[in-house]
């Protein structure tokens, strides 16, 4: 996004610089940051504005994957290709524990979330001794995320007070805290879905192909569009994948995550049916409607990111 | 739902019809940020549901989830309660209030839209303050049927302080005096006559309802007297602050120093005014050395020229030193160095203001430690009265002298805000207790330019081959600290390190001998020892000093001369009976039989130190380990 002269900024130029500014804050006054990594599109934005912020130095901290086993394979494809080419360590962490335990999505249900990513992260951030994870969050996804700050502390057991945040004035961030105490950066916090299409679309930012619509094998499960993305899948009793034609909204776990049908095959027109569609993006997550109206507060307030 | 389909911002026919037209208009939105206040009930948050759900940002399962909550736990019967829209957190769903900001995301065909949510609430000063910050523009709304009540001119007061400089009066609620256009006209001038005492001289009056939808996005036709904007209309034409900002000019706060290899040291930061072009003249400040712009530097190639707003990283012809907390400004138009300043403070932490004591003190990409004065006047928000106050308690406003342990770049704050606001950290619990604005500079550093010495401190150390530092010896007289003192100088030598051993002997008959022992003198007598050990420091020595020095203030002055770890404070702990046992010269016995005044531990106090970089107790080892250990510490 070169400026031109004799036109004020635009807003993606105006969040470019916000989130720039914040992850340098971060390396300027931390320790020991890493980016967590999802693999997804706003994984996907940050990790490119990391690389414009530190540019021509690679980002000085690495990528960590809190990895469940069950992503797609099209994601643990690009995350390594990925890794490669920002010249970053990419540290994959898988809980020991749900390891052991063969935790999966089909038996475990909310364990398998609360396992392997919540208690998967906690483990990952304390093995290493990270003291700033950034993460892909954006305030515009989910109502506890709006009041959320930019840097949100955490405790010594990784928990979010939402009563007892820090105050953040004009673009001060106050990354000070108590050793184990740890800190959450959004850096994109102020994206909305649209500037976060628009931003990919604009600066060509590589994503998993699973975005764009293209004929998978899929099944109808509780209103849901299931892939059947490897030989792990359990088909019940008569259950038979369809060929359709679907993309995905977003990315997890592809036994909880629910494709749409589409033809959308470019970025245009996946960003047209998104403006005219009628359901919001984390609809199709199957791990926001387990507890009702709060459930992503209370995730948030035992660690989840 | 009056006029309500002439909404200018349903986008749904250009996105059907083409999408990359609609994605390259999309791309030139600027970004607006606004806050909207009001009191409890004003119908804040329905507004803000109002304007998410007409800019289509409230998708079809949100609003059966929506229809479902307005049900169970809205207050506006049958109807969708918008408010439930924004009320986020579970606590205060259930309370049915708004307990912290939160910020909303909406857009039109013009403009990209950030919504500060803050509360009304008396107890929420420091949310508000917080919200505003960040904000273009602010709408402060009014309940009609109420008028202008404490809370608004509370709110208008606080919008004024921290210079947003666009306000629209929202007189909302319109449909529930029957769009009475009298009543409105009285409102807007009660509300003018107190806006203009309290600074703010232009503002916008707009009738409205937000739960009709009335002058939201268009002219309703429920007030035909009314010939001004819509709201929308305002906040898609109003001048940004970054646009005013790009015309100042320009500073550069050094953020980040980028060294990826031996041949590149660029300087990243985020642009907080003005204008830079490559071949610049530019000064670095507080140094004050000058060079000249070579690159802008981006990952898609060099920029010609960049401004305020965007995130940049300059390279410069010269290898000068600058480095994080500094300020990069054009040579000709540098920003002001001072370490004193008055400043307009909001309070944000339970715990109150602690006159005298040291905070961080975080402005810019610079974090200095602090000590704020007691306040010359607190404001009081309700009638805005001055009243005297000794502190500041949550959510309090006063001006008060703040004083910076070295001279820091600023602006006021009016001039800049990311240069003259600030937060103060609290040092033990990592809180932001508190903000500030500087209003201005009040000592004479403003006037002293600094010059800028190509022989830095650094270098002289480097000469040395050390790294300076101050070792205070601090205890009772006669508890050993000119032997401990001596044989620390003896090993250090012999180590090859340049000392300097500043003791009574040496001070007392020379630089000090105008002075006595009252209490005033030797407080004298510490600063001027505390300003020669820094001038020593500054030389590249390591300065051991041996003085009593009783008070803990004295102490500390000296630790605050000093560049933060080259100041230890050696705690030579032996006991006044120990110590009067020994009576090495003579003096306890004077003092007892009173031909001593003012001796400590007899008439005088003595404070031992809270937290001394190194506590020697001498009734558990000899003064040789003693200073083997100081030794240790200083050199690990």
């Amino acid at each position: 996004m070169a400026f031109e002269a004799g036109r004020g900024l635009t807003h993606l130029e105006r969040l470019e610089a916000e989130s720039i500014h914040i992850l340098r804050e971060v390396v300027a006054e931390t320790e020991k940051p890493v980016m967590l990594y999802s693999v997804g599109k706003d994984s996907a934005v940050m990790l490119h504005l990391a690389r414009k912020a530190f540019y021509p130095s690679p980002p000085p901290f690495p990528l960590l994957h809190v990895d469940t086993t069950w992503k797609f394979r099209a994601m643990y494809e690009l995350r390594d290709r990925m890794a490669r080419e920002s010249g970053m360590e990419l540290l994959v962490y898988h809980n020991p524990e749900a390891m052991e335990k063969g935790i999966n999505p089909f038996d475990h249900g909310a364990l398998h979330t609360d396992m392997w990513k919540t208690e998967g992260l906690k483990q990952a951030l304390d093995k290493y001794g990270f003291d700033a994870a950034f993460g892909g969050a954006r305030r515009d996804e989910e109502k506890s995320r709006a009041k959320e700050r930019i840097f949100s502390f955490r405790s010594a057991n990784h928990r979010w007070d939402p009563k007892n945040q820090r105050p953040e004035l004009w673009n001060l961030y106050n990354a000070r805290k108590a050793k184990g105490e740890s800190i959450r950066v959004f850096p994109i916090s102020n994206w909305t879905e649209l500037d976060i299409w628009q931003y990919i679309h604009l600066e060509n930012i590589p994503i998993v192909p699973l975005y764009f619509a293209a004929k998978r094998p899929v099944v109808e499960r509780d209103g849901l569009l299931i892939m059947v993305d490897d030989e792990r899948f359990r088909l019940k009793d008569g259950e038979v994948p369809m060929e359709k034609s679907v993309r995905f909204r977003t990315l997890g776990c592809y036994p909880l995550t629910g494709a749409v049908e589409s033809e959308a095959t470019t970025l245009p027109e996946v960003i047209q049916e998104m403006l005219l569609t009628t359901t919001s993006e984390r609809q199709g997550r199957v791990i926001d409607k387990d507890a009702g109206g709060a459930s992503m507060e209370k995730k948030k307030q035992e660690g989840y990111f | 739902m009056a006029d309500m389909q002439e909404s200018s911002y349903k986008a749904d026919e250009l996105i059907a019809r083409d999408i990359d037209a609609y994605l390259a208009q999309h791309q030139h939105k600027s970004l607006l940020r606004f806050i909207t206040c009001g009191s409890v009930d004003d119908g804040k948050s329905t507004l803000i549901g109002r304007l998410l759900y007409d800019s289509k940002m409230i998708f079809e399962d949100q609003l059966a989830a929506l229809e479902a909550d307005s049900k169970k736990l809205g207050t506006q019967g049958q109807n969708i309660d918008f408010a439930l829209l924004v009320d986020g957190l579970a606590a205060e769903r259930e309370q049915g209030i708004t307990i912290d900001v939160a910020y909303r995301f909406f857009a039109t065909e013009k403009r990209k839209f950030i919504v500060a949510d803050t509360p009304g609430h008396e107890q929420y000063t420091r949310n508000m303050v917080t919200g505003a910050s960040t904000a273009d523009l602010a709408v402060i709304l009014i309940d009609a049927r109420k008028g202008v009540l404490t809370q608004t001119r509370r709110h208008s007061y606080l919008v004024n302080l921290i210079g947003i400089r666009h306000v629209v009066l929202a007189v909302n609620k319109m449909d529930l005096i029957g769009y009475d256009q009298a009543k409105y006209d009285e409102i807007v001038a009660a509300y003018k006559a107190f806006a203009g005492s309290i600074g703010i001289g232009e503002f916008t009056a707009i009738p409205i309802s937000g739960f009709v939808g009335d002058n939201i996005t268009a002219k309703s036709g429920n007030t035909p007297w009314y010939a001004g904007p819509t709201l929308m209309h305002v906040l898609e034409t109003v001048e940004l602050n970054v646009t005013a900002e790009s015309e100042r000019p320009f500073r550069l706060p050094v953020q980040w120093v980028n060294r990826p290899n031996l041949d590149f040291r660029g300087f990243s930061g985020l642009i907080a005014g003005g204008v830079i072009e490559a071949g610049d003249a530019v000064r670095v400040l507080p140094s004050g050395k000058t060079s000249v712009v070579s690159r802008i530097v981006t990952q898609g190639g060099d920029l010609a020229r960049a401004v305020a707003g965007q995130s940049v990283t300059l390279t410069l012809a010269d290898e000068i030193d600058c480095s994080r907390g500094d300020v990069i400004t054009k040579a000709d138009e540098p920003v002001q160095v001072a370490d004193q300043f008055e400043a307009t403070l909001v309070w944000m932490s339970d715990e109150a203001l602690s006159v005298g004591r040291g905070y961080w003190l975080k402005m810019g990409t610079q974090t200095v430690s602090a000590t704020v004065q007691a306040p010359k006047y607190q404001v009081n928000v309700n009638t805005l009265e001055h009243v005297a106050a000794k502190t500041l308690e949550l959510n309090a406003i006063g001006v008060a002298q703040v004083s910076t342990d070295r001279a820091i770049p600023f602006e006021p704050y009016d001039a800049n805000r990311t240069l003259g606001g600030f937060i103060l950290i609290d040092k033990m619990t990592n809180a932001t207790v508190g903000a500030g604005m500087i209003r201005f500079a009040l000592r004479r550093s403003q006037n002293v330019h600094w010059q800028a010495l190509d022989v830095s401190r650094e270098v002289r150390a480097g000469l040395k081959n050390q790294k300076p530092a101050v070792l205070w010896f601090t205890g009772l007289s006669g508890a050993g600290k000119s032997t401990i003192a001596n044989l620390v100088e003896k090993k250090l030598v012999r180590m090859n390190r340049h000392t300097f051993l500043l003791d009574g002997d040496n001070v007392r008959h020379g630089l000090n001998k105008d002075l006595g022992f009252t209490q005033a003198d030797r407080i004298e007598n510490i600063r001027r020892v505390g300003e020669v050990a820094r001038l020593m420091a500054d030389a590249g020595m390591i300065v051991i000093t041996a003085f009593i020095s009783p008070f803990r203030s004295e102490r500390e002055m000296v630790r605050r001369m000093l560049p933060e770890g080259e100041f230890f404070e050696v705690f030579i702990d032996t006991s006044l009976r120990e110590a009067e046992a020994r009576d090495v010269k003579g003096l306890y016995k004077k003092a007892r039989a009173g031909q001593l005044k003012n001796f400590t531990g007899i008439d005088s106090p003595y404070e031992p130190p809270v937290a001394p970089e190194i506590h020697i107790d001498t009734a558990m080892m000899s003064p040789e380990a003693a200073a083997e250990l100081i030794i240790e510490r200083l050199i690990p």
